[in-house]
C-alpha cells in the first residue's frame, strides 16, 4: 500500500518545520537583533533545511493529486506562491523614512501583481473545481 | 471614545512587547500548515474544493500578519495596490475555460515580476544605505541575484508563451530557430554569471548597480530566448517549468527576506511544477534539455514532404450510423477541441450515445492541450462526468474492445509511428492505443499535418475514416443524425 498523505503526518510534518526553524528564532531574540547577523551561518543552513523538508512534501503531496485536477492544481498553486506578497508588502510598506521612493513604487507594483494572482487565483481554482461532477451531477 | 483609547494603548502595548513578534510567527506556522492541507486536499475531487479555502485562510493570516506585524506603518502603498488589484483579479478569474492556459502563463508572469521587483528593490535599499551595508551577506545577495534572475526570466518568458497561447501575431507560432543559437544563450548565461560573481565579491561598490542592471537585462532577454524556440506541442512542459521557477523565486526571496513562510509556500508551488513538468516529459519520453535546447518541430519540414497517401473521406451520416450500433466509444479529445470550442456539442453527442445505450468513455493524454489536465477541464465544463474521463494507462488495455474511436482534434498523441518509427520526432513517447480499436473516425480541420507537422499513420489505415470540418460543426452534424428526430424521417 503506498503511504498516504494523512492530516496527522500534515501537522507532524508542520510541526517539523516549525521546530527546524525555532532555534534561528531563538537565537534571533537572544541577540536582539533586528536581522540575523553575517556570522551566524547556522541561521542559513536552518532556512536550508526548511527548504528541503518543504520540497519533500510538496513532491509527496503533489504526486498524489489526481490527474484529472492537473491545471487547477497549477492555478492553486500559482495562487499559493504568490505569498511573495508577504515580502512586497514589506518592502512597499516599510516603516524607515529613508526608504527611496523609487523602491517604494518598486514594492507597490509587486503588491499589485502578487494579489492580482491572489485573487484570480484562488476564485478560478474554486471556479474549475466546481465543474468536476460525476454522473449524479455531485461534486 | 473611551474604548478607543483602551484599544489604542492596548494595542500599543503589543507593539513594545515581543507578543505581536510570536503572533506573527504564529500566524505564519498557520499559514504553512493551511498550505500543505491545501495541495492535500487536492488529491480527490471530491475534497478539492476544501484545499481552496485552506488556501484562502492561509493567505488571509499571512497577510494580516505582515500588515499588522509593526513594520508596516505606511500603509496607502500596501492598500492601493490591494486595491487596484481586485478587478484585473476577477478579471482574470473569469475568463473562457479555453483561454485558461493563457492566464496561467499571465499569472507566472506577475509572480516572476513581484519576485524580480522585490528583489530589485531590496538591493538598492541596502546599496543606497551606508547603515544596512552589512545587511548585504555573501548568501544574501546570491539568494537575491537568483531570486531576481528567476523572476525576470519568467516575467518575460511568460509573457511570450501568453502571446504564443493567445495567438497574437506579433510573435511566431512556428518555434523560432537559428543556427548557433544554443551557443548565444551560453555566451549570455556566462555573462549573466560573470556579472553576479562580480556583485557577490563586492556588493557595496560603486560599480555594482550597473553589474546588477545588466544581470536584470540579461534575464529578462533570456525568457523570450529560451521561450520563442518552443513548439506549440511542448507548451504544457514550458508552462510548468515556469510555474517551477515562479515558485523558486518565492523561495530564494525568503531567503533574502529571513521568511520561512516564502521558502516553503514557494516550495510547494515549485515542486508542483517540477512534478508535472517530469510528467509531460515522461509523457511525451524527452528529457528536460531535449525540451529547452532541442527545438521540436524542426523536422516538419523534411517529414511533410513525403509520398503522398490517400485519405478515406466519410461522411457524419455514415459515421453516425455505425456509433449508433456500437457498444463502447472512445473519444480522444486534442487541442482541436479546445480551438473550436466544441466541448458542449461533444456532451451532446455524449449524451445522444448515452441515450442508445453506447457506452461512451474520454481517453486523455497527459500532454492532450497547451496544459497539464487542459481536457479534463475543457470536458468538466460542458458538465462531463470525471469518472468518464479516463486516462491513457487505463484506457488502453480497452482500446481492442472499443468499436469506434472518435479521434476529436488530437493528433500526436494517437500517431502510431510513435511506437515503430526510429526516424520521427515523437518516437518512444506513450500513445493512446486509437489503431487498436475496430473503427477510427478521425475529425480534422484541414489536410495539412498537425501542429508537430508530422504524418499521422492513424489516418492511412484501412479502418480509418476521416471527417473533414471544424471539430464543432463535424460534432453537430453527428449529433444532429443521432437525435430521436432525424431517425424519425
Amino acid at each position: 500500500m503506498r503511504s498516504s498523505l494523512t492530516p496527522v503526518r500534515c501537522v507532524a510534518a508542520a510541526s517539523a518545520l516549525a521546530f527546524a526553524s525555532a532555534p534561528a528564532l531563538a537565537s534571533q531574540e537572544a541577540t536582539g537583533a533586528p536581522a540575523p547577523d553575517a556570522s551566524t551561518g547556522l541561521y542559513y543552513i536552518s532556512m536550508i533545511t526548511v527548504f528541503m523538508l518543504a520540497t519533500f512534501i510538496g513532491i509527496g503531496a503533489i504526486r498524489r493529486v489526481s490527474r484529472l485536477l492537473h491545471t487547477p492544481l497549477m492555478s492553486l498553486t500559482n495562487a499559493i506562491s504568490a505569498i511573495a506578497v508577504v515580502g512586497s508588502i514589506m518592502v512597499a510598506g516599510a516603516s524607515s523614512p529613508e526608504t527611496p521612493l523609487s523602491v517604494r513604487i518598486m514594492g507597490s507594483v509587486a503588491v499589485f501583481a502578487s494579489m492580482t494572482n491572489i485573487i484570480s487565483g484562488f476564485m478560478i481554482t474554486d471556479r474549475m473545481l466546481k465543474m468536476f461532477k460525476t454522473e449524479g451531477g455531485k461534486a | 471614545m473611551n474604548t478607543t483609547l483602551l484599544l489604542a494603548s492596548v494595542l500599543d502595548d503589543f507593539r513594545s512587547s515581543n507578543a505581536l513578534k510570536y503572533i506573527v510567527e504564529l500566524a505564519y506556522v498557520l499559514a504553512m500548515a493551511l498550505f500543505i492541507f491545501s495541495l492535500h486536499w487536492m488529491s480527490d475531487p471530491k475534497t478539492a474544493r476544501k484545499g481552496v479555502f485552506a488556501g484562502v485562510w492561509g493567505m488571509t493570516a499571512a497577510i494580516l500578519a505582515t500588515w499588522a506585524g509593526g513594520n508596516v506603518t505606511q500603509h496607502l502603498w500596501v492598500l492601493a495596490p490591494v486595491l487596484l488589484s481586485i478587478f484585473p483579479g476577477m478579471k482574470l478569474a473569469n475568463v473562457p475555460i479555453t483561454a485558461v492556459p493563457q492566464r496561467t502563463a499571465v499569472s507566472h508572469a506577475f509572480g516572476g515580476l513581484a519576485a524580480g521587483l522585490v528583489g530589485t528593490a531590496e538591493f538598492f535599499r541596502w546599496f543606497l544605505d551606508a547603515n544596512l551595508h552589512h545587511e548585504m551577506t555573501p548568501f544574501r545577495v546570491s539568494a537575491l541575484l537568483v531570486e531576481i534572475v528567476l523572476g525576470y526570466l519568467t516575467f518575460t518568458g511568460s509573457v511570450i508563451a501568453a502571446g504564443k497561447l493567445q495567438e497574437v501575431k506579433w510573435i511566431p507560432q512556428r518555434p523560432w530557430v537559428y543556427p548557433g543559437q544554443n551557443l548565444v544563450n551560453g555566451i549570455a548565461a556566462i555573462g549573466a554569471i560573470v556579472l553576479a560573481v562580480m556583485i557577490v565579491m563586492n556588493p557595496t561598490a560603486p560599480m555594482a548597480p550597473y553589474y546588477f542592471g545588466g544581470v536584470i537585462v540579461l534575464s529578462l532577454i533570456f525568457g523570450p530566448m529560451l521561450v520563442l524556440p518552443i513548439g506549440g506541442a511542448d507548451m504544457p512542459t514550458v508552462i510548468a517549468i515556469l510555474n517551477s521557477y515562479a515558485g523558486l523565486s518565492a523561495v530564494a526571496m525568503g531567503f533574502v527576506l529571513d521568511n520561512k513562510l516564502l521558502i516553503i509556500a514557494g516550495a510547494l508551488d515549485g515542486s508542483s511544477g517540477l512534478i508535472l513538468a517530469i510528467i509531460m516529459c515522461k509523457a511525451m519520453n524527452r528529457s528536460f534539455g531535449n525540451v529547452l535546447f532541442g527545438a521540436f518541430g524542426q523536422v516538419q519540414a523534411k517529414a511533410a514532404g513525403g509520398e503522398q497517401k490517400q485519405y478515406k473521406p466519410d461522411t457524419p451520416e455514415n459515421a453516425a450510423a455505425i456509433m449508433e450500433q456500437a457498444s463502447l466509444v472512445v473519444i480522444v479529445p486534442g487541442y482541436g477541441l479546445a480551438v473550436a470550442q466544441a466541448q458542449h456539442k461533444v456532451r451532446e453527442l455524449y449524451d445522444q450515445l448515452k441515450k442508445k445505450g453506447v457506452s461512451v468513455k474520454f481517453a486523455i493524454h497527459p500532454v492532450a492541450g497547451r496544459m497539464p489536465g487542459h481536457m479534463n477541464v475543457l470536458l468538466a465544463e460542458a458538465e462531463i462526468p470525471y469518472t468518464d474521463l479516463v486516462e491513457m494507462d487505463e484506457i488502453n488495455p480497452d482500446m481492442p474492445q472499443c468499436d469506434v474511436c472518435l479521434v476529436l482534434g488530437a493528433n500526436d498523441v494517437v500517431n502510431p509511428c510513435a511506437r515503430h518509427d526510429k526516424a520521427s520526432p515523437i518516437y518512444g513517447m506513450p500513445i493512446i492505443d486509437a489503431d487498436k480499436a475496430k473503427a477510427v473516425f478521425a475529425v480534422k480541420r484541414s489536410k495539412n499535418p498537425g501542429f508537430a507537422g508530422i504524418d499521422n499513420e492513424l489516418y492511412f489505415l484501412d479502418k480509418t475514416y476521416m471527417l473533414f470540418g471544424d471539430a464543432k460543426a463535424v460534432v453537430g452534424e453527428l449529433v444532429k443524425n443521432l437525435a430521436p428526430s432525424s431517425s424519425m424521417h
